[in-house]
């Protein structure tokens, strides 16, 4: 074997060696690496009463209730549903069916009590005059109804 | 693979390429900066903030891609000790940490409007600020030695350690729950963008691309030039 | 011009949009004017050296550079 050749497996094996223990470090530290809980989880997990975390989802269509600087939502994964109180400024992005992630602490009554509310989207970019045209056309795959502040061809945030 | 790595043939060929790159830099700018900033349509969920993306998603390829360069360089330097390879990792690397710190600004410019805050330390963002700061560390070790040829070797480690952020920030918003939304550009499936925003995407792509190639050259050459002044200045001393 | 004016406004996200391109471009800039600057002081130093010092060394240091491995 020559120096090259050497050399050449050595840093191979080393690379090798590298990603399987970053592998199963990640894989050691999984739940500590999400950023967030799905109403799911919460339900399997059994999370107590005062703990801090996130969870996420989407806001339930129809659910969102403002009163004064309090919101109350519901953030949904179509499997559960967690009712949510904020008190502040949502996020532009913040809408009915739209993705959030919420931090803040349950209740003793099951509500989850936000003090952070981030708004989070997903990967479609598309002009607004594209988007009414997939919802006339029936093909459109995000929330089904569409009341979403769009088709006004207003922009958000204005 | 030994031709190419002749200084004084790389030099020839690195002079053809210079003035080409640098002018469709320039021109690929100039059209996709117009494109992106007053062409393209806005987001029916982001409105005008979407033109944030033509900067943010192009600096993060190349911060990926100026990395993988530095370790394939490093790679080759440290198994096959070509003399070309230490000085295009080494020059490779403020260029990835420009664009990486690009994209990190960008993100957060980005993120306060449309996900309420600057910054989350999710998956995505942090293996992103790990990148720079690994960009960084070799920057420093690369420097750190009297004797240049320790110095590359020790950061050629580093660049290698590191290539494992790589496939992490890739993958990291399929592998976790994640604040930063999937890929929506290279993914199954094609792209989840309309044409109207991927084609001034891809044309900023490019240009940051030629950008990279240009500045590149350039450094590798003062590297060239940074290499035979001190041959000199040794013969001097020792002559 | 009020089009223009609109579209500078960036749908009231100008204060997020303009500064995300101009980080880029001052970003961009920088590194661009400071490798040329660093290249032409290291090729000007390299010529001064070889022409104050252009005995055979150099020209075997040349000779050395186009037969590098």
């Amino acid at each position: 074997m020559t120096r090259k050749q050497r050399r050449l497996y050595f840093v191979g094996l080393g690379l090798l060696a590298l990603f399987a223990a970053t592998a199963l470090m990640l894989n050691a530290f999984k739940d500590n690496l999400v950023f967030f809980y799905s109403p799911t989880d919460l339900q399997t997990k059994k999370v107590e009463a005062g703990r801090r975390f996130r969870i996420g989802g989407l806001v339930e269509q129809g659910s969102v209730n403002k009163d004064g600087k309090q919101v109350r939502f519901k953030v949904t994964d179509m499997a559960h549903a967690v009712p949510v109180v904020f008190t502040g400024i949502l996020p532009d992005l913040f809408r009915e069916g739209q993705g959030v992630v919420a931090e803040g602490k349950l209740d003793d009554k099951g509500t989850f009590l936000a003090s952070d509310v981030l708004a989070k989207h997903d990967e479609n970019y598309m002009p607004p005059e594209v988007a009414d045209a997939l919802k006339k056309s029936g093909q459109w795959q995000g929330d089904k109804d569409g009341k979403n502040g769009k088709g006004d061809g207003k922009e958000p945030g204005k | 693979m030994h031709r190419f790595a002749n200084p004084a043939r790389f030099l020839r060929i690195a002079n053809v390429i210079l003035p080409w790159s640098a002018g469709l830099t320039v021109v690929l700018l100039v059209v996709g900066l117009a494109w992106s900033l007053f062409v393209s349509p806005p987001d029916y969920q982001q409105g005008e903030s979407v033109r944030i993306m033509y900067v943010h998603v192009p600096s993060a390829w190349m911060g990926l891609f100026a990395y993988a360069v530095m370790a394939v360089a490093s790679a080759v330097a440290l198994i096959w000790k070509h003399p070309l390879a230490d000085l295009s990792a080494k020059a490779s690397a403020p260029v990835g940490a420009a664009f990486t710190f690009i994209c990190l600004v960008t993100g957060s410019l980005w993120g306060k409007p449309m996900w309420g805050t600057y910054w989350v330390w999710d998956a995505r963002l942090t293996s992103m600020l790990i990148l720079l700061f690994l960009y960084l560390g070799y920057m420093a070790l690369v420097n750190a030695f009297d004797d240049p040829g320790r110095g590359a070797k020790a950061a050629a480690i580093l660049a290698l350690v590191g290539v494992v952020n790589l496939p992490i920030i890739k993958f990291s918003v399929d592998w976790w729950n994640t604040l930063h939304q999937p890929a929506s550009v290279i993914k199954m499936g094609g792209p989840a963008i309309s044409a109207g925003m991927l084609i001034p995407l891809l044309i900023m792509g490019l240009a940051f691309k030629a950008f990279y190639v240009t500045i590149l050259l350039v450094r590798v050459r003062t590297e060239i030039a940074s290499a035979k002044v001190r041959a000199i200045r040794l013969t001097q001393v020792h002559g | 011009m009020d089009t223009l004016l609109d579209q500078l406004a960036m749908g009231g996200y100008a204060g997020f949009v303009w500064p995300s391109y101009g980080v880029t471009a001052v970003a961009l800039l920088a590194l661009a004017v400071g490798s040329v600057r660093a290249m032409r002081a290291r090729e000007a130093e390299l010529r001064d050296l070889q022409a104050s010092f252009g005995d055979r060394r150099t020209a075997a240091l040349k000779a050395d550079a186009a037969h590098d491995p």
